[in-house]
């Protein structure tokens, strides 16, 4: 680990301010990647600023119908939250598909948000990888590619996002709201936040340099059956292979009136499916439809070519027991 | 005592309800779950250490050209930067213990090219962060099966790596039915809790570490023989291990640094391996490719059994993986054939992981096993019941014990085997359910050890042995055995272990830690009551040990008033391994049973429910048992569906170097899981008349599980482990074929 300067701020202002003063500044909430990262070197912040004390801790109403969850509400919290579990099923379920209880206490919904890609090629500072050292190259191009995209990747970096939460935000419409130095306050859509890497898949979202999350929102409540489908290798405490969300609502004869999808573990952000989901409307349910519409500029790297039968099958449960229900 | 022949009539035979058996507590539980027990890098009877970090080289293959180690030199805090250009030097090679540093050559990644110690761990981690290495880069060879062609028949190890019986290639070319299939299990790693983690210290040319080591007594021997030393100059104290699973069998690179780093800063130096060091610079289990042969006629008797098989070690190390161990007695049949092929690689050390040999060989097996059942439309019980030899295949001699059947019989009266249907024909909502099962045998060694004990002035006991404890429960079951030959409750017996210092001892490792540590404690408890009955003046004939006290007749004294007229009272005993090793083929044996669940969308495999019926004689501690056997088990359920050491086929890296990545069993992974034993006495085996169950849980485990996912899919997968791409391909192929698998 690199030497490091550490402040406690007591204000969004002043934490805005301190990051904004000096570059190669990270925020710290529950450290539960960065502490990691900062480990390996594979993060060497030279400021660490802890957020931890600037309250945003609170699921409040928005008067539009809609909640907004504090950048530093726990996931744990987050999951557990009454109008979240009723109203907002599908991310209380991605919640707690996401590591183990012992993390889930700690990260927090601005640090889920921001977690870094598991690629194994990331995290091993002896390997060449674009993200971590720009211009370096990909050492996963080539090499172990199981967990890696097959969607949206580039030829600088074919990294996934890891977050199930992020993947749920994204079937809700979530958006992020942020405030720099200056107190310039902005909106963002979580379809804007996450970035697909490009020539610079060091650049991972929107935010700017020093720019605070202090905030997601959601929208009225989605109607339909909320689902969170997480395919992974181990029970519990493993990130997705891949992961489906979905909120599918029926008309009084069963005839689907809506569907939102979003896919996690196939691209360098959470994915979303406009088409799949105007296939899976307009076909009345056919999962291979909406499946075809999703994966149509699917990609393998060879390792990882099973995701794309297996995103298909997948969709199919999810569908099916969205219809069920 | 040498164990030359059956034990007989024992005193812990008038014993039944004594402390053997009973479900005791640890006693060093309350210790390790508080924190109070200090493990090897907690220690604090060194005082003022330093702290030392390794740096890891970056290629597998070729020559370190320039070490710049300017920089780390200056950073704050470090005290000294330790490369192969001024390494002090180091003696000789011993076992798969070798000089560290010795050169610019690179065998594999991960070969540790320098050492930095500093005042501090922050400040060694930081600087060893910044040396720079420039190599020469070769094309290394990191392919087992690119290596299957340069495979050399191996020096022994345990057992000559080749045997024969009858006419393999002629009966299973004429056998009716035939089974002839490859198995290949990846690189695995021991991923115990406790890193690998030593505190050095010297006095003059004696040197005392605290490291976190299986067997004391042979770590003693390679560490002297490496730092040029007369054993009886290095010592080593493990008093509490967290976890080894062979992974610690043999001193690693963190007890030879910490003692050069000591040596070179004059004062003591403590290294702790990262979780990511673990992989690379430490030793692994190796990856094999194994083809087996079954020849049967149409009622299932074995008519031929061929298994091959070939693992991979690092340049100039022998270690192979002895994959047809159980094969070579398990089942009958007249013509047998094994071999044992060893390809060089540049990977880290190859070397043992809980049940070497066992626990991939039964993978492969008794998954062949299952497919000739399948072919025969045998049950697989039955099929193995009908090869059960009468005696020792191979080497011709009666078993000691064994009861593979009865564990099957009852495994499956308790598993509810009669509800197992043909392959892929159950179905629960979206999941495809199966069946499997497993035989479960590992050898039962006998290793040379001694034990002192000595009766206090208050009556209790203490005992004194360089044995460890690496989890298990040694230091329970010798307090147990010691109450039960002198009539004392556990908390009257102390156990002093993990120091060599005191009297040699087996250690712990291949199932041989508690039979033979607890048999050189029997031993010396026999002395020890004979000296305490003379010191009584009692005649020995008649004499009891029970409440604290030495009966004979009508008359009786307490061990503190007999230890108070005489003074401390103090005996020895050894045991050592005799003729009844070579006079009878010993197991334990056992049976898995196995039902999970494959999601017939994803093909995710989930546990539901496994059982493990076991023999291990004389079962020491139901609890510490069950644990191993349970433990064990878990390992199996690991190999079966999760874990892997990816290697990097283009530069011999393991890709997934740490526990994030490499998988194994999360307790959601694990539900309904049971072992129980049955009642067992082997007077072959040593004095306990128990045998090893520290790796018969493992043996054949993962087996049971990837039958039952055929059973559950009608999908053989014969690649390790069972991950859902693999089923997944196999769900693909099935659903576009409309004919159900028989």
């Amino acid at each position: 680990m690199k030497a490091f300067t550490y402040a406690r701020p007591k204000t969004v202002a002043e934490a805005a301010e301190m990051a904004a003063a000096q570059p190669n500044t990270r925020f710290i909430a529950g450290g539960t990647n960065l502490l990691d990262l900062m480990k390996l070197q594979v993060e060497t912040p030279a400021h660490l600023v802890d957020v931890n004390r600037l309250g945003l801790a609170e699921v409040t109403e928005t008067g539009d119908g809609g909640v907004r969850v504090g950048a530093l509400v726990r996931n744990a919290d987050l999951a557990a939250h009454p109008r979240i579990r009723r109203d907002y099923a599908v991310l209380s379920r991605a919640l707690l598909a996401g590591a183990s209880g012992q993390l889930r206490n700690k990260a927090t919904t601005a640090g889920n948000l921001l977690q870094r890609t598991r690629c194994p090629y990331f995290y091993d500072t002896a390997q060449a990888c674009n993200k971590r050292a720009p211009g370096s190259g990909c050492a996963a191009i080539g090499g172990f590619t199981r967990i890696h995209a097959v969607l949206g990747a580039s030829e600088a970096c074919i990294a996934t996002n890891p977050s199930d939460m992020a993947v749920a935000m994204r079937a809700l419409d979530a958006t992020v709201e942020t405030v720099d130095a200056k107190g310039t306050e902005r909106t963002i859509p979580l379809a804007d936040f996450h970035r697909l890497p490009g020539d610079t898949p060091e650049i991972e979202t929107a935010l700017r340099p020093g720019e605070l999350v202090t905030a997601v929102t959601l929208g009225k409540p989605v109607a339909g059956t909320h689902l969170y489908r997480k395919v992974r290798d181990r029970a519990s405490y493993a990130f997705a292979v891949i992961s489906v969300a979905a909120v599918i609502d029926k008309n009084a004869d069963g005839r689907i009136r809506a569907a939102r999808l979003a896919f996690g573990g196939l691209a360098h952000k959470p994915w979303r499916g406009p088409a799949a989901e105007a296939a899976l409307v307009a076909s009345n349910g056919d999962p291979d439809a909406a499946a075809d519409a999703v994966l149509a500029g699917a990609k393998g790297q060879g390792g990882n070519d099973f995701k794309i039968p297996l995103t298909r099958r997948t969709l199919r449960a999810v569908v099916a027991e969205a219809l069920r229900a | 005592m040498d164990m030359n022949q059956p034990i007989g009539h024992t005193p812990l035979d008038d014993r039944p309800d004594g402390l053997l058996g009973k479900p005791i507590d640890r006693i060093e539980g309350r210790l390790k779950v508080t924190g109070a027990a200090p493990y090897a890098y907690e220690t604090r009877e060194l005082k003022n250490p330093a702290y030392g970090a390794l740096v890891e080289a970056g290629i597998a293959k070729g020559r370190i050209r320039r070490l710049d180690v300017r920089a780390a030199e200056a950073m704050p805090g470090v005290l000294h930067v330790m490369t192969h250009e001024n390494v002090p030097p180091q003696g000789e090679k011993k076992e798969q213990v070798a000089p560290v540093l010795a050169g610019p050559e690179i065998r594999h990644h991960g070969q540790p090219i320098a050492f930095v110690v500093a005042e501090t761990f922050e400040q060694a981690r930081a600087a060893a962060a910044t040396i720079r290495a420039e190599y020469a880069r070769e094309t290394g060879a990191y392919s087992l099966r690119a290596g299957i062609a340069g495979a050399v028949i191996p020096k022994q190890l345990q057992s000559p790596p080749d045997s024969a019986l009858g006419d393999f290639e002629g009966a299973f070319a004429g056998a009716p039915v035939q089974v002839d299939v490859e198995y290949t299990t990846p690189v695995q790693t021991h991923a115990m809790m406790e890193p690998h983690a030593t505190i050095a210290s010297w006095e003059g040319d004696h040197v005392t570490l605290f490291t976190s080591n299986q067997m004391l007594n042979r770590g003693q021997a390679s560490l002297a023989s490496v730092f040029g030393l007369p054993p009886e100059n290095v010592r080593l104290v493990s008093r509490y291990i967290g976890g080894g699973f062979g992974g610690k069998l043999q001193p690693q690179a963190d007890a030879i640094f910490a003692a050069l780093g000591s040596k070179a800063v004059g004062r003591p130096v403590k290294v702790a391996l990262t979780r990511q060091q673990e992989f690379h610079v430490t030793t692994r289990r190796s990856d094999t490719i194994q083809r087996l042969r079954l020849g049967a006629e149409p009622d299932g008797r074995l008519v031929a059994i061929g298994h091959e098989s070939w693992s991979d070690t690092t340049p100039g190390d022998g270690f192979y993986e002895t994959s047809a161990n159980a094969t070579r007695s398990l089942y009958a049949a007249s013509n047998r054939m094994t071999k044992h092929r060893l390809a060089t690689l540049n990977l880290p050390l190859a070397s043992a992981m809980r049940a070497p040999g066992e626990a991939v060989g039964m993978l492969a097996l008794e998954c062949a096993m299952d497919e000739l059942a399948e072919r025969l439309r045998i049950d697989p019980i039955e099929l193995r019941i009908r090869n059960e030899p009468t005696q020792d295949p191979e080497k011709g001699v009666p078993f000691s014990t064994r009861q593979l059947v009865p564990c099957l019989r009852e495994g499956a009266a308790r598993f509810g085997w009669d509800k197992r249907r043909a392959a892929g024909t159950t179905r629960e909502g979206q999941w495809l359910v199966g069946l499997g099962v497993s035989a479960a045998a590992r050898l039962n060694p006998l290793r040379p050890s001694s034990a002192a004990i000595r009766l206090e002035g208050d009556g209790s006991v203490t005992v004194r042995m360089a044995m460890t404890d690496i989890g298990t429960g040694t230091y329970t079951i010798l307090a147990q055995i010691a109450g039960d030959m002198l009539g004392l409750p556990v908390e009257r017996v102390h156990v002093e272990l993990g120091d060599t210092r005191l009297p040699k001892a087996a250690g712990s490792g291949g199932s041989f830690g508690a039979g033979s540590a607890g048999s050189a404690l029997y031993v010396a408890c026999e002395a020890l009551r004979a000296k305490i009955v003379a010191a009584a003046e009692l005649g020995p004939e008649e004499a009891r040990f029970a409440d604290g006290r030495v009966v004979s007749g009508n008359r009786s004294e307490s061990l503190a008033d007999i230890a108070g007229r005489a003074g401390d009272i103090e005996a020895t005993g050894e045991i050592k391994p005799g003729a009844m090793t070579e006079a009878f083929s010993q197991y334990s044996y056992g049976a898995h049973f196995a039902e999970v669940g494959v999601d017939a969308d994803t093909g995710e495999v989930r546990l539901r429910r496994m059982l493990g019926v076991f023999t291990g004689g004389r079962i020491l501690n139901r609890k510490t048992a069950r644990s191993q056997a349970i433990g064990g088990m878990v390992f199996g359920v690991g190999a079966a569906l999760m874990e892997e050491v990816v290697i990097d086929s283009r530069t011999g890296h393991f890709v997934n170097h740490d526990l994030a990545e490499y998988h194994v069993p999360a307790h959601a992974d694990i539900p309904a899981i049971d072992a129980v034993f049955l009642p067992e006495l082997d007077d072959k085996a040593n004095p306990l008349k128990s045998k090893g169950l520290g790796e018969l849980g493992i043996c054949g485990a993962g087996a049971a599980l990837a039958n039952a996912v055929y059973n559950a899919t009608g999908v053989r997968i014969r690649d390790y482990p069972l991950t859902l791409d693999k089923v997944l391909r196999g769900l693909e192929a099935r659903d576009r074929s409309p004919v159900r698998p028989t």
